[in-house]
């Protein structure tokens, strides 16, 4: 009668334990440095009570006492219990003088862990097998840090054996990383392109104001080439300033914003090479909305995530793929524009009709990033 | 309504803690709305710690900022509670257990479980064990009982026919896991072979309601009541009824069987008048709903379930007042400290605060271990007190799979017209038509959530 009330009453009526209880986990942290292995393994008193009996005189409350009593029988227990396997081969593990910590749902003993493996690892293995015969809803949280890299698991009877890769991550491999995510974000940062673009249409050629208003092919290559280096290297220096001062957390301005000036910075841009007003010195034009582009770039690089311990090593890879991201664009495009610079097709059609193509774009982006809607697919 | 129970973590849950799935980083306003980006073995590298915890499917910043910062403290939070220590003499206590030298019903169960272990693939000892476990994890809410019932069974747990009354524990242990498919075809064993076995039928009628099959509930109900008191049989066929168009007489037959039912015991009455209550409350008869409410608390029998009703029978009349009075020795079960938190915020009572913040960090707790019993409580948390309706939609979805009780409805429904998104709740609305559930607030809402159209 009483299992059948049981339930009716609780699944009926919703069956509701007071949860300040909860399941019973505990929580291995490991970590792995160039210097060794250790690790803390914390343990609720309540479940090694169950497990080996702490409450020595059965008067229902664990002392400090007590628990020092225990202290080698727990480490025996839990260490029968967990094995740890670095390629392959079995690491010793020493345990270390227990203390008390309390998590939400009362106090742990915390074990320390010495752990010795033949070599360092580049794959570590863990068998997870602690209260696994007295509680099957145990499980073991498992805190894994590795070389600067974090991994977290569930460990416990559905899965008793987990195996991570400790691949080291070279510091050069992070710096490549992000020096990828620096050249892709360029690419496909069409604002980024538009602008450069805007700023670099006009360098084959020269204003010619006074007498004809308007483009003429440049003379020589060296000229249009320093034009050129001028704009790119005003642009660089700019958003690599800006760049790092949000990325570093000394400035933030809303991303709103800072995409909607992004924009309006290419429309400017664009509408210059048709109705000039800065025709020389447009590596100015190129500093000043650089350092605007530079905080457009940092949230990219914010959304990235930077490590904490190589925070300087992702800044300068992933400026450094900007700028060779940028620079490839203008490799691609000097040769191609200086040989057509005489063409009408290019003064008119490319300069003149590209212009007002990119101005009406941004023109678009401008109100979308203004008012919060969306109209163009990129 | 409101269940809470202990699962094994979900397979998937598991996976996705260890491999970060491909995430894709978008900042509001770029002209490459989503950056795909398939993060394949380097992820660790450049994952910031939220990321890796649980990668949403698109970041944005800076909307997604506070998440972002959110989930990472909670995880720095559930790190760091660690304070290692030495405590400061032998005599200071640590924590309180069941007191076996005082206690006799420990020392019993304590002998029991000697007994067993010493021959744990005796069926008889098993189950009596089990079922003292059980017991023990619905008296007091320590879900570790029901692990340690579920390790007495461990001779069998994955035998495909074990003993008759092993397998109706398995069932019972399997439905607290939310296994619902695994537990009812052992259930559904069990009467085969034993068509008077009360306990399993009764299980069936519930699980059966709990996954809103109410011909099959039906079934379990006509199955239970030869064997069991009329009033527990008038509970069952009135649970039934009043949800597929038959409230009131439902409600006028369980009042009947209550009224005849002198000799029930306490947990029977309020068991009933809770069911009074709560078919009360959905047809809209507000006054028998707080009649047969007072009249369950009356009878002195704490009662989580019960007093997690009436809590939000006063929420939802707007006297958040007397569920601060009501509950305010409960903060203990998430159930309670949920309406607590939910009370506080209706009466602007600064301790909802703290109230919020501990209900955040259970959810994390439950959340690290893969466990995914409490995403009804946590849709609600997550869309009234957090604000966060696509998380809560999402919770509510997902629970909705799962569980298909009124309160899993609602909260589904109330997800969805936050969201605005009517076709995410198109399976509750679908229910509430097929079944012609009679519920004033439900009806009200699939109403507003049609209107969106």
């Amino acid at each position: 009668m009483k299992a059948l009330l049981a339930a009716l009453l609780f699944v009926l009526g919703g069956w509701t334990p007071a949860q300040a209880h909860k399941p019973s986990d505990s929580y291995l942290s490991i970590s792995v440095s160039d210097s060794g292995i250790s690790g803390q393994w914390d343990i609720a008193l309540r479940d090694l009570e169950f497990a080996i009996g702490v409450d020595a005189d059965g008067n229902g409350e664990i002392t400090w006492g007590e628990v020092r009593a225990k202290h080698s029988e727990i480490a025996a227990y839990a260490l029968a219990r967990l094995a740890l396997r670095g390629d392959g081969a079995p690491c010793a593990i020493e345990p270390g003088a227990q203390q008390i910590d309390d998590h939400t749902d009362g106090a742990y003993t915390v074990l320390p862990l010495a752990i010795r493996c033949a070599k360092a690892p580049a794959q570590l293995a863990i068998d997870y097998t602690l209260f696994a015969d007295i509680d099957p809803q145990h499980r073991g949280l498992l805190n894994l840090q590795a070389l600067g890299i974090t991994r977290t698991a569930v460990l416990g009877p559905q899965a008793p054996t987990q195996t991570f890769e400790l691949k080291a991550v070279s510091r050069w491999t992070q710096f490549i990383d992000y020096a990828r995510e620096g050249v892709w974000h360029i690419w496909i940062g069409f604002d980024h392109i538009l602008f450069l673009l805007s700023l670099l249409l006009p360098a084959v050629l020269l204003w010619r104001g006074q007498q004809a208003q308007q483009w003429q092919p440049a003379g020589t290559f060296r000229q249009a080439f320093v034009d050129v280096f001028k704009i790119v290297t005003a642009f660089t220096l700019a958003h690599s300033i800006t760049l790092s001062l949000a990325t570093l957390g000394f400035v933030s301005l809303p991303s709103r914003w800072v995409e909607s000036a992004i924009a309006a910075s290419v429309v400017l841009a664009a509408l210059n090479n048709v109705w000039p007003v800065f025709h020389s010195r447009r590596w100015m034009v190129a500093f000043g909305f650089g350092l605007i582009h530079g905080f457009g770039f940092a949230s990219v690089l914010v959304d990235l995530g930077l490590p904490r311990e190589a925070l300087a090593l992702a800044l300068v890879g992933f400026n450094l793929g900007v700028e060779g991201g940028q620079l490839a664009i203008v490799a691609a495009f000097l040769p191609l524009a200086f040989a057509l610079r005489r063409t009408a097709f290019y003064r008119r059609a490319v300069m003149v009709g590209g212009s007002v193509a990119i101005a009406a774009v941004a023109g678009i982006w401008l109100a979308e990033r203004l008012f919060n809607f969306k109209l163009l697919p990129f | 309504m409101d269940t809470l129970r202990v699962q094994r973590p979900d397979a998937h849950t598991r996976a996705s803690r260890k491999i970060t799935q491909p995430a894709a980083f978008c900042r509001q306003g770029r002209p490459a709305a989503c950056i795909q980006r398939p993060l394949g073995p380097v992820e660790f590298r450049v994952l910031p710690t939220a990321c890796r915890m649980s990668p949403p499917p698109c970041l944005s910043l800076p909307r997604d900022l506070p998440r972002l910062v959110a989930t990472a403290l909670a995880a720095w939070a559930l790190a760091a509670v660690a304070a290692p220590h030495v405590p400061s003499s032998d005599a200071q206590v640590l924590e309180r257990v069941p007191a076996r030298a005082v206690d006799a019903g420990v020392r019993d169960l304590q002998a029991l479980r000697t007994a067993w272990r010493a021959n744990p693939r005796d069926a008889d000892l098993a189950v009596q064990l089990a079922r003292r476990y059980i017991d023990q994890a619905a008296a007091n809410g320590d879900p570790r009982y029901i692990g340690y019932a579920q390790a007495t069974l461990s001779a069998w747990w994955t035998e495909p026919a074990p003993p008759m009354a092993v397998r109706v524990q398995r069932a019972v242990l399997r439905q607290y896991g939310h296994q619902f498919t695994e537990a009812l075809a052992d259930l559904d064993a069990a009467v085969q072979a034993e068509p008077a076995n009360a306990e399993a039928w009764s299980w069936l009628a519930a699980i059966h309601l709990v996954r809103a099959d109410y011909a099959a509930a039906a079934r379990g109900c006509e199955g239970l009541a030869p064997l069991t008191t009329p009033l527990l049989a008038a509970g069952c066929r009135a649970a039934v009824d009043s949800l597929t168009g038959r409230a009131e007489p439902a409600a006028a037959a369980l009042s009947a069987a209550l009224k005849a039912a002198g000799d029930a015991g306490p947990e029977e009455r309020l068991w009933a008048l809770t069911r009074l209550a709560e078919i009360a409350e959905r047809r809209g008869d507000m006054a028998a709903a707080e009649r047969s409410f007072r009249e369950a608390l009356a009878l002195g029998v704490a009662d989580v379930y019960l007093q997690a009703a009436y809590a939000d029978f006063l929420l939802d009349r707007g006297r958040p007042a007397e569920v601060l009075t009501l509950l305010k020795d409960g903060a203990r079960a998430d159930v309670l400290l949920l309406r607590l938190a939910l009370a506080a915020k209706a009466a602007n009572d600064p301790r909802g605060a703290g109230w919020t913040r501990d209900l955040a960090a259970r959810f994390d707790a439950a959340r690290a271990r893969g466990d995914r019993t409490h995403e009804k409580e946590e849709a609600r948390f997550a869309l009234a007190l957090q604000g966060d309706t696509s998380r809560a939609l999402m919770l509510a979805r997902s629970n909705y799979a799962v569980q298909r009780e009124a309160a899993d409805a609602r909260i589904l429904l109330e997800a969805a017209l936050a969201a605005r998104k009517p076709d995410a709740a198109a399976p509750a609305r679908e229910w509430l038509s097929t079944n012609r559930v009679e519920s004033v607030v439900l009806r009200s809402l699939a109403d507003k959530l049609g209107g969106l159209r």
